[in-house]
C-alpha cells in the first residue's frame, strides 16, 4: 500500500523538475561550507573591531558594512552561520532521536505503555511552545547548551506523534504478521522490519523543524537569553542594530536576510524530499 | 508415505468477545497432520479455517481479547498454546505460514534477499555473508531466475508469483517441518497459481515438508492434498482422504461444496450455489449449524448436535445421515 502511494506519486511528478529539492540542497550546501570555511571565506575576523571604521554603510572594503564597533558585518555573518546552523541540527536531532524512540514505544506496545507516555505528551503539548522554551532557559540560565536541553524536552512531541501513528498502522501490516510467523522478536520487528518505514514523515518534518530551531534560536539571542555577545550570531547581531536602525540598516537588514535564506533553504528541502518520497506531513 | 504423526493439535477453540458477547469461529477443531503430508483445510469465507491457522501460530490480531485453548505437540513434543514464548520458539523453526496475499506480505523497504535472510540472521545467528549466501540458495530453490541479481530487488520490482515465490523461500529458511499455506494461491493468475502449487509438491518431495493447505478451491485440493479437512461454522465437519471427501462426500455441505463448482464443459448450466448464508456466529441454530441450508435436513437435526464420526474407515463426517450420503454418492457412482 505504502509503496503503491510512493510509487504513484513518483511517476506523477516525473515530469516536473525537482528544482525544490535542488534548489533547497544548494542553498544548504553552500552555508554548511562557509560555516565551515569560515576562516577562510570570511575577510576580517569576527571580532576584529576597526574603531576608525564605526557604522559605515557597504562599501568596497565592507561590503555589508560595519557596526558600532567596527566589526565588519559580512564576517560575522559568515562566522554566525556555524552558530545558528548548530542549533538548527543538534536542536533537531536530540528532540528527533527521544520522540522517535517513545513513538516508537507507544505505537508498538499501545495498552498502558501508550497511555502514560501520551499523558506526558497532552502534558508538554498543552503549554504554548515558546513560552515552554523561554521558562525552561530562563531556569537553566542563558546559552546555547540551555537551549538545546530545552528543545530536546519540548521539541519531542510532534516526532512521537508521528512515529507512533505510523507504528499503529504499520504494526497491523501484513509484512509484520509475516514477520511475525516467522518467530522475530519484538526488538526486531520494532526496529528493522516497522521503524524504516515509519520514519519517513519524522525526517521530512525534522528538515522543517531545523528552520523552526533557528529561528527560535535567534529569537532567544535577541531576547538575551541564547548566545551571549561577543560571539557572532544572527539574532544577537539583529538585537545588537536595534539602537542603530535609523542610521545603519546594514546591520539589520543583512543578518535578517541570512536567516530568510537560510531557512527558505531548509523549507525548500523539506519540500522537495516530501515531494520525492510522496510523504505528506500534516 | 510414513504415518508417524508430526502435527498433532486437539480440541483447539479460540474463543473472542466481542460487543455481541463471546463468540466461538473455532469450536473444537482436532488436526493430525503426517509427516510429508498435504492436508487441505476447505470451507467458505467466515469459515474459521484461517484463523484455525492463525491460532496455531499464536498469529490473532491484537485488537481481540482472544482465548485459545488446544492440545498441541509438535513432532511429539507437548507446546503449551497459551504461552507466546512457546509459540515464538516454534514459529518459523517447526510450523511456519505463507500468506495469501504476497504483495502486502514482504516488508516494501527490504530488499528480497534480506527479507529470505532476516531468519537465518536473527534465529540461526549467521553472519552476513553466509546468511546472503543461504538466501540465494534458497532462491534458486523455489525458482527464482537469476537468484544473485534479483537477491537485490526490492518486493514492488518482482511479479506476484515472484513474490509468492520469496515468501515460500524465507518461510522455508529455518527449515520448518510444517508449512501453513494460507490460500497461497488465491492472489494469483491459474497459470502461476499451478507453478506455485506444483514447487510445493517439490519441495515435499524433496525435503519432507508437510503441508496444511487452506484455500476454497476445490480444483486446488482435489490437485494436490493427500487428505481434506472440511470447515463450516468453525467445525470440521468432515475429513477424510481425498478421494473419499471428494468423490464420495458424507456431509450435505461438502456435497454442497463439490456441485457449485462451476464446470468448463457444461454449456450454458446454471451455477449452483448454496442457499442461505453462514449463520452468525452469535445466534448459531440449535443442533446441526447446518441445518438452516442444508438439503437433507431431519426434524431431529434441530435437537442433535451431530459429532464427527466414522463413515466408514478413516472417514469422518459430522451429519446425522452421513453413511446413508455416502451411500448414495457410490449407488450414483
Amino acid at each position: 500500500m505504502i509503496i503503491a502511494k510512493t510509487m504513484g506519486g513518483v511517476r506523477r511528478r516525473l515530469a516536473l523538475p525537482y528544482w525544490t529539492l535542488y534548489f533547497g540542497i544548494g542553498i544548504v550546501i553552500v552555508w554548511t561550507a562557509l560555516a565551515v570555511f569560515a576562516p577562510i571565506v570570511a575577510p576580517y575576523s569576527p571580532d576584529n573591531q576597526i574603531l576608525t571604521a564605526t557604522l559605515q554603510a557597504p562599501n568596497s572594503l565592507h561590503w555589508l558594512g560595519t557596526d558600532n564597533f567596527g566589526r565588519d558585518v559580512l564576517s560575522r555573518i559568515i562566522w554566525g552561520t556555524r552558530v545558528d546552523l548548530l542549533m538548527g541540527g543538534l536542536g533537531v536531532l536530540f528532540p528527533f532521536i527521544i520522540g522517535t524512540i517513545i513513538g516508537t514505544l507507544a505505537g508498538y506496545y499501545g495498552g498502558w505503555v501508550d497511555r502514560i507516555l501520551m499523558r506526558l505528551l497532552d502534558i508538554t503539548m498543552s503549554f504554548p511552545f515558546f513560552v515552554l522554551i523561554i521558562a525552561i532557559v530562563a531556569v537553566l540560565g542563558a546559552g546555547l547548551v540551555s537551549f538545546f536541553i530545552a528543545v530536546a524536552l519540548v521539541g519531542w512531541v510532534s516526532y512521537a506523534r508521528l512515529v507512533r501513528s505510523q507504528f499503529l498502522v504499520l504494526k497491523k501490516a501484513d509484512f509484520v504478521t509475516a514477520a511475525r510467523s516467522l518467530g522475530f522478536s519484538n526488538m526486531r520487528i520494532m526496529l528493522r522490519h516497522i521503524l524504516p518505514n515509519a520514519i519517513l514523515p519524522a525526517i521530512v518534518f525534522s528538515m522543517s523543524d531545523a528552520v523552526i530551531d533557528i529561528l527560535l534560536g535567534s529569537s532567544l539571542s535577541y531576547l538575551g537569553l541564547g548566545v551571549r555577545p561577543p560571539t557572532p550570531e544572527w539574532g544577537l547581531m539583529i538585537a545588537e542594530s536595534q539602537n542603530f536602525m535609523g542610521s545603519a540598516w546594514w546591520m539589520s537588514l543583512f543578518p535578517g536576510l541570512a536567516i530568510v535564506i537560510l531557512a527558505l533553504g531548509f523549507s525548500l528541502l523539506a519540500d522537495g524530499v516530501a515531494q520525492r518520497l510522496g510523504v505528506a506531513v500534516e | 508415505m510414513s504415518t508417524d504423526k508430526l502435527l498433532s493439535v486437539h480440541n483447539l477453540c479460540v474463543e473472542l468477545s466481542t460487543a455481541q458477547g463471546r463468540i466461538r469461529p473455532v469450536d473444537d477443531v482436532s488436526i493430525d497432520l503426517r509427516r510429508g503430508e498435504v492436508m487441505g483445510l476447505v470451507g467458505e469465507s467466515g469459515s474459521g479455517k484461517s484463523l484455525t491457522c492463525r491460532a496455531l501460530m499464536g498469529l490473532l490480531p491484537g485488537n481481540v481479547t482472544s482465548n485459545v485453548t488446544a492440545a498441541l505437540e509438535v513432532d511429539g513434543e507437548h507446546i503449551d498454546i497459551s504461552s507466546t514464548k512457546a509459540l515464538r520458539r516454534i514459529r518459523g523453526r517447526e510450523i511456519a505460514m505463507i500468506f495469501q496475499n504476497p504483495s502486502s506480505y514482504l516488508d516494501p523497504l527490504m530488499p528480497v534477499w534480506r527479507q529470505i535472510a532476516e531468519p537465518l540472521l536473527s534465529r540461526e545467528g549467521l553472519g552476513r555473508g553466509e546468511a546472503r549466501a543461504q538466501a540465494v540458495a534458497l532462491m534458486r530453490k523455489v525458482g527464482i531466475p537469476d537468484p544473485p541479481n534479483n537477491a537485490r530487488a526490492y518486493p514492488h520490482q518482482l511479479s506476484g508469483g515472484m513474490k509468492q515465490r520469496v515468501m515460500i523461500a524465507a518461510a522455508l529458511a529455518c527449515k520448518p517441518k510444517v508449512l501453513i499455506a494460507d490460500e497461497p494461491t488465491t492472489a494469483l493468475d491459474v497459470t502461476v497459481q499451478m507453478q506455485i502449487l506444483r514447487l510445493l509438491l517439490d519441495l515435499r518431495k524433496e525435503s519432507g515438508l508437510s503441508i496444511i493447505l487452506v484455500t476454497h478451491d476445490l480444483a486446488v485440493v482435489s490437485m494436490v492434498c493427500d487428505s481434506v479437512n472440511v470447515m463450516y461454522c468453525g467445525r470440521i465437519v468432515e475429513h477424510g482422504e481425498r478421494n473419499d471427501v471428494l468423490g464420495t462426500p458424507a456431509h450435505p455441505y461438502t456435497k454442497a461444496l463439490l456441485s457449485s463448482e462451476p464446470s468448463l464443459l457444461g454449456e450454458g448450466e446454471e451455477l449452483k450455489a448454496i442457499s442461505g448464508q453462514l449463520p452468525p456466529l452469535n445466534k448459531l441454530p440449535s443442533g446441526c449449524r447446518y441445518r438452516s441450508r442444508c438439503e437433507f435436513v431431519l426434524e431431529r437435526c434441530a435437537d442433535q448436535d451431530p459429532e464427527l464420526r466414522a463413515v466408514h474407515g478413516a472417514h469422518l463426517a459430522a451429519c446425522l445421515r452421513c453413511e446413508e450420503l455416502a451411500g448414495r454418492n457410490e449407488a450414483l457412482a
